[in-house]
């Protein structure tokens, strides 16, 4: 076990160094510094003041000694100005070079500036997670709970009315992207003008306009602001975790055990209860831990489409304004989720599943 | 003239996909009168759930085909007083020869919102099937020996097969689908790789079936690296000399990142496949008849994989699809003016409570195509498993 896990560690850790350089070589291309350079310095800069401006900055030599600093196993770079100012990566400009420590990337706890929030990326990228948090936090509690009793009751009667109804409607929320259910449900809910809300508020049932709130925003966590948003990440990941509860229980449910346990007459409930339930639920739980990726990407867009200010919601900004060091940043934290859930995911099988044996 | 009740809408929307219609007829009456003799595909209309998928998806292809036919106006022209007009609202001014009314509304931007998601049915599925049926060119071409075979190239395959589904989908669009990675030539790099699957999968079919041939064999291996290294030399690096070959640079990005999304998840599916196949008795049958490694592999183990492949080949063009959209949604996608339905919902979505109908309208469009997808590949997988 513990060969197996530090393998599969070892493995992670390389996978994270590799991703790593590769989101900083593709953040780091050079059209993309020069649009740095004319943001940072002027527009109208000229192509040799834009070549020297980089190079100051410690954005020139090679990729893997930029690599290095920004990882802070390479001393960072230090120069003087042609004002004469000491500038470097580990102190601020014009302060002693001397004082400052020799390493300062993310080792370091040093996640750079970014100058689309005009703050630490660090603590600033903390703060988004916290509110990313919280709307996790309510999708996990809609989600797991309404796609295993979906899946369960589905699977538990195989080929029923019950069972066609429950799995026309995974497939058709499967189908369904977020950026979809979440204009629709905005329509639907939302919008003063269609939908169900103009009605409601005619029959006077609603004070304001609409039932629900089309935008949310982490300081106000309300029943009305926070139910769409939830709703339109948790519908995706639905049908996918209930068509997979719904195999797993169907093949439980035609195991020989389960039809000696019915033979000796035990009830169906208890059948499903006590004995199929354990082992149907091994599976859905790899395929849940494999859905935050999944719901990563449903974040970034119900955070855009709601105007959450969030992880997502900094991702798209920080790709849209060039912001390197905060791109990084989200980079590296979507990176750790994805592969930290997927060591637990294969660590949890095993223990979970007393039929895998390691060798 | 009045705004139209929502069943004139309806009845004229049923009458401008009247071409659709028409088509969608012949083709359930002929399949349905000859599908004993159609294999898999006839069988599907056994299946009423498989029905229900094919006839949706379909619907869209012949949208798409006899789209000029079907819209109203002209997709991308604006039309003075219509800026954000509800559903059925008559033209403002007369225009000589132009439809009488906005089905469907008018956009932020005053252009008709049905006529635009008629134009975007073609624009989805001008991509999303080709950049699926790449997809699973890479997959098979690099999961089958890696299958097959084992070993180190297995193990390294499936390293980096693993770090591409490491990144999460919509960080690896911020980073390859932008204006300034089109300057580095990245894409061009990317295409040249991964275009080059098709031409080696199809040279290695061919040679492996024919080399004890060599006149069929130099006939089709050759007709197969002119007609390939022709489209090749067009498509990646938009130098074809006859100019028959071309892609837009912001279409190739486009292409290539949702090639390159795809094909680590073909690879695994044929990877699994082909490792539980090789197993079989035939195989092994094969082996010691002396057959080659390449034959076996190609002729004999993946003909019997077609069935999962078939039907995850289904799901995965819903998935381009919703990965279409995905980049529409979020600005990326091939034309800032084009009415694909992932950009037409990002229209939309800035005026979202208050004029709903032009975000709507493509949203139900992808949506139904995603689900009719779905539902054809649940069919098939019912059919395909009662053999």
């Amino acid at each position: 076990m513990l060969i197996f896990v530090a393998r599969r560690v070892g493995l992670m850790i390389l996978t994270a160094f590799v991703l790593t350089f590769v989101v900083f070589y593709l953040t780091n291309l050079p059209p993309n510094l020069e649009k740095l350079a004319r943001s940072e310095g002027s527009v109208r800069m000229s192509d040799e003041s834009v070549a020297a401006w980089i190079e100051q900055n410690g954005h020139g030599g090679s990729v893997l000694g930029r690599y290095g600093q920004w990882l802070g196993i390479v001393p960072g770079w230090s120069n003087v100005d042609e004002k004469g100012v000491a500038r470097g990566r580990c102190f601020e400009a014009g302060s002693d070079p001397a004082i400052a420590p020799r390493f300062c990337g993310i080792l370091q706890g040093d996640w750079g500036f970014s100058t689309f929030a005009k703050t630490e990326v660090l603590p600033y990228l903390g703060g988004m997670l916290a509110s990313t948090g919280w709307l996790m936090l309510w999708v996990m509690i809609v989600m797991i709970p309404t796609s295993l009793v979906i899946g369960v009751v589905a699977g538990m009667r195989e080929g029923t009315r019950t069972d066609r109804v429950l799995s026309t409607f995974s497939i058709a929320t499967t189908a369904t992207p977020e950026y979809v259910s979440g204009v629709i449900l905005v329509a639907l809910l939302a919008s003063p003008v269609t939908g169900l809300s103009p009605l409601l508020a005619e029959w006077g049932w609603i004070d304001g306009k609409t039932l629900f709130q089309g935008a949310s925003s982490p300081d106000n966590i309300t029943f009305w602001s926070f139910t769409l948003p939830v709703l339109t990440i948790a519908l995706y990941g639905i049908g996918y975790i209930a068509r997979m509860t719904r195999a797993s229980m169907t093949e439980v449910m035609t195991a020989q055990y389960i039809r000696t346990a019915r033979l000796k007459g035990v009830s169906f409930r208890q059948v499903v209860m006590r004995h199929a339930l354990r082992n149907a639920l091994i599976a859905p739980f790899t395929v849940i831990m494999l859905q935050f990726p999944w719901l990563l990407n449903g974040v970034v867009i119900v955070e855009t489409l709601f105007n959450y200010k969030g992880f997502g919601w900094t991702l798209v900004q920080a790709a849209g304004n060039n912001d390197i060091n905060l791109l990084l940043g989200c980079s590296v934290v979507a990176v750790f989720v994805v592969l930290v859930t997927q060591l637990i995911s294969d660590i949890g099988y095993v223990f979970l599943n007393p039929r895998i044996r390691l060798s | 003239m009045d705004t139209l009740a929502y069943s004139a809408i309806f009845g004229r929307i049923l009458i401008q996909f009247l071409p659709v219609w028409v088509a969608l007829a012949a083709t359930f009456a002929l399949s349905i009168s000859f599908k004993r003799r159609l294999g898999l595909y006839g069988k599907l209309f056994d299946s009423p759930v498989g029905m229900i998928g094919f006839g949706i998806v379909m619907f869209w292809v012949f949208t798409a085909l006899f789209a000029d036919q079907i819209i109203t106006f002209d997709p991308y022209s604006q039309f003075s007083g219509m800026k954000n007009k509800p559903l059925g609202t008559p033209l403002a001014g007369e225009i000589e020869g132009a439809y009488s009314h906005f089905l469907l509304g008018g956009d932020h931007l005053a252009r008709d919102v049905f006529s635009r998601m008629v134009m975007g049915a073609r624009s989805v599925l001008s991509i999303a099937p080709a950049a699926t049926l790449f997809a699973f060119m890479v997959g098979i071409t690099l999961g089958v020996p890696a299958g097959y075979f084992g070993g180190r190239l297995d193990t390294t395959l499936s390293f980096v097969s693993n770090l591409v589904l490491a990144f999460p989908v919509i960080l690896l669009f911020y980073l390859l689908v932008t204006p300034e990675i089109r300057l580095t030539g990245i894409p061009v790099v990317m295409a040249a790789v991964l275009f080059l699957f098709p031409i080696i999968f199809l040279t290695v079919l061919f040679n492996a079936r024919f080399f004890t041939d060599p006149k069929k064999r130099n006939l089709y291996v050759g007709v197969v690296l002119v007609v390939g290294l022709w489209a090749y030399s067009g498509l990646a690096f938009n130098m074809d000399p006859l100019g028959v070959w071309s892609m837009d640079p912001n279409l190739l990005n486009v292409f290539v990142s949702v090639v390159f999304v795809n094909s680590p998840t073909v690879f695994r599916i044929v990877r699994g496949i082909v490792m539980d196949l090789k197993a079989r008795d035939y195989v092994a049958a094969g082996q010691t008849r002396g057959e080659g490694p390449w034959y076996i592999m190609l002729w004999e183990i993946l003909p019997n994989a077609r069935g999962p492949l078939i039907v995850d080949f289904c799901l995965r063009i819903g998935y381009t699809t919703i990965l279409l959209g995905t980049l529409g949604f979020f600005g990326l996608g091939v034309a800032p003016d084009s009415p694909d339905w992932g950009s037409t919902i990002d229209d939309g979505r800035k005026t979202l409570t208050l004029f709903p109908h032009s975000a709507l309208a493509p949203a139900l469009a992808l949506m139904s195509l995603v689900l009719g997808l779905n539902l054809l590949a649940d069919g098939l997988r019912e059919e395909s498993l009662k053999d």
